[in-house]
């Protein structure tokens, strides 16, 4: 069986010829698209690693058939950056020491904007973490990604900061 | 994962007729059915999509004043919709207190309902199970039992159903929509599950290719807003299942409670209701003495099913404490750390 499907990936529109319906959209994006930026931590729903925005909402790609993603736009870590300026998320988890591996990184950097998008935490740093419990860190740096979010979230409300992803 | 067939229907009438085949399964958030999948626990010939079908990702209230939630409403969707939340407050809360947002965000309201067991033996393809192969026996019983039910359980089965917004969506008398081949009915929620008996595979009342469309919470649930809370009790503070749940509401006039709605969650083979404990508590007044007699009543039939006779008094304590809480008001804002016992340290930076 064969099956297409189009999908727009970090803004550019990708028609997939999928010759299998059981490839998920983490395996998709790494194996077939080489957008290795997305991490496969446990490939069950369990860390978050895989977190990608999916039409603007986190989710984990891991756990997402990729056929029934047909017609979405998909925006993973490598489509944050506008050429050589980083996101503000992005920024500030370097300015916060938000990582240490780096392995969780991209999941943490998408669930962090899925998370502004959404907008329910507010400054309160223990609604942030709550909101974060989906994105799992082996090196604990935990605390400078509640850090760097609330930065970042200062940052995008700064009238001076017209920001588009 | 097993190679299968992938159908992605225009219609209800072409989704059920799809899945009516034996072998077939919907697909909705595939958060669950997906784990299955890849875990081998589920090996469906088709699997149905159903996340296109027109219609059934809309909350509407209805002329009679009942509240309509479509059953591809995400859990997410619903738990941030302001109007929902003010007159359901611990159905969002306990929304909010399942899974992570990754997950909320994809989960549906009918996946959510129909999600599987998380018991480990049913997860362990090379356990015994009763559930995934029919009189292959139940390796839970005499293994570890910690987390298994107390209530509902029967030898050939003592698994646990996980859901956290099935358990306020019980107490307030949901019912859920069904359309299948021979046309459309409507279920409590309180009967969709199954007990196990000695047929655990089957888990629910649908029939094969029967689908759900929607939930409903009758008018009269929404006047428990001011009183309703749901608490959980887990091993981590967020983003696990419940080892015990309970969701009260109550409605309080003049001092005395003049009606009561418990459920409990993660103890039983299904979401629990508590008629007697509510019965219990229906003309009292509210407090302690109270709220304990309502948590011995609940747990009266309650019997360990191996090692873990202390579930029934954990049991009892989250009753007494969730009817604790709603007796204490909704708060006007759910706390920050929804359904927990433990009250985050304010303004806390700690890691
Ligand atoms: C890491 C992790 C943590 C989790 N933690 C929690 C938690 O704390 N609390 C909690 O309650 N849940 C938790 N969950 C479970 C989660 O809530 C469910 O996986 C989710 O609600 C299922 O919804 P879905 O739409 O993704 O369903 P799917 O995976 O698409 O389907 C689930 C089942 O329902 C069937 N189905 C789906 N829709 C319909 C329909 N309309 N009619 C008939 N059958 C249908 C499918 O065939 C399948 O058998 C967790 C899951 C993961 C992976
Ligand atoms: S308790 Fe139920 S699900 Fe778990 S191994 Fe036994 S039969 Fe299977
Ligand atoms: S890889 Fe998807 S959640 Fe871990
Ligand atoms: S930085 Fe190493 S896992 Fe998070």
């Amino acid at each position: 069986m064969s099956l297409s499907i189009s999908l727009s990936v970090n803004g550019v529109a990708r028609e997939v010829a999928l010759d299998d319906p059981r490839v998920t959209l983490l395996d998709l994006l790494r194996e077939r698209l080489d957008l290795t930026g997305t991490k496969k931590g446990c490939d069950r729903g369990q860390c978050g690693a895989c977190t990608v925005l999916l039409d603007g909402r986190r989710i984990n790609a891991c756990l997402a058939l990729a056929a029934s993603c047909d017609g979405a736009a998909v925006l993973t870590i490598e489509g944050l950056a506008q050429g050589d300026t980083l996101h503000p998320v992005q920024a500030a988890f370097i300015a916060h020491d938000g990582l240490q591996c780096g392995f969780c990184t991209p999941g943490q950097i998408m669930s962090a904007v899925g998370l502004l998008r959404e907008a329910q935490t507010g400054d309160d740093p223990e609604r942030v973490r709550e909101a974060m419990s989906g994105n799992l860190c082996r090196c604990g740096a935990y605390a400078g990604i509640t850090e760097a979010i609330l930065d970042a979230q200062r940052q995008l409300a700064a009238p001076d900061h017209a920001e588009a992803a | 994962m097993n190679r299968f067939e992938y159908i992605r229907p225009a219609t209800i009438a072409e989704a059920v007729a799809a899945a009516a085949a034996p072998g077939a399964a919907y697909l909705a958030g595939g958060t669950n059915l997906i784990d299955l999948l890849k875990g081998g626990i589920v090996r469906p010939e088709r699997v149905v999509d159903v996340t296109r079908l027109p219609g059934l990702d809309a909350i509407e209230t209805l002329a009679d004043g009942s509240v309509r939630i479509g059953a591809l409403v995400r859990n997410a969707d619903l738990a941030h919709d302001p109007d929902f939340a003010h007159r359901f407050p611990a159905v969002v809360e306990a929304l909010l207190s399942g899974a992570s947002a990754q997950l909320r965000n994809a989960a549906t309201v009918g996946g959510n309902l129909l999600q599987r067991t998380r018991c480990a033996y049913f997860y362990d393809v090379a356990s015994a199970c009763n559930k995934r192969t029919p009189g292959a026996g139940c390796a839970a019983r005499g293994g570890d039992t910690r987390l298994a039910a107390v209530l509902g359980w029967s030898e050939h089965c003592i698994a646990t159903h996980p859901s956290d917004f099935c358990v306020p969506l019980v107490a307030l008398d949901a019912v859920v929509e069904i359309v299948g081949t021979a046309g459309s009915r409507d279920v409590p929620l309180e009967s969709l599950h199954r007990l196990p008996g000695d047929t655990p595979a089957r888990e629910s009342v649908l029939e094969p290719g029967e689908l759900i469309v929607a939930v409903r919470l009758p008018a009269d649930a929404a006047s428990f807003a001011a009183h309703a809370r749901y608490l959980k009790l887990r091993e981590r503070t967020s983003y696990a299942f419940a080892v015990v749940s309970a969701a009260a509401a109550l409605r309080i006039e003049h001092g005395a409670i003049v009606a009561a709605r418990i459920a409990l969650g993660s103890v039983a083979p299904k979401p629990w209701r508590a008629h007697a404990a509510e019965a219990v508590l229906t003309g009292a007044h509210p407090d302690r003495a109270a709220f304990r007699r309502a948590a011995e009543a609940a747990l009266a039939d309650a019997t360990p099913s191996g090692d873990n006779g202390f579930r029934i008094e954990l049991s009892r304590r989250v009753v007494a404490r969730a009817l604790a809480r709603a007796a204490a008001g909704t708060p006007a804002r759910l706390p920050a750390l929804p359904a927990s016992p433990f009250a985050p340290a304010p303004g806390g930076l700690h890691a």
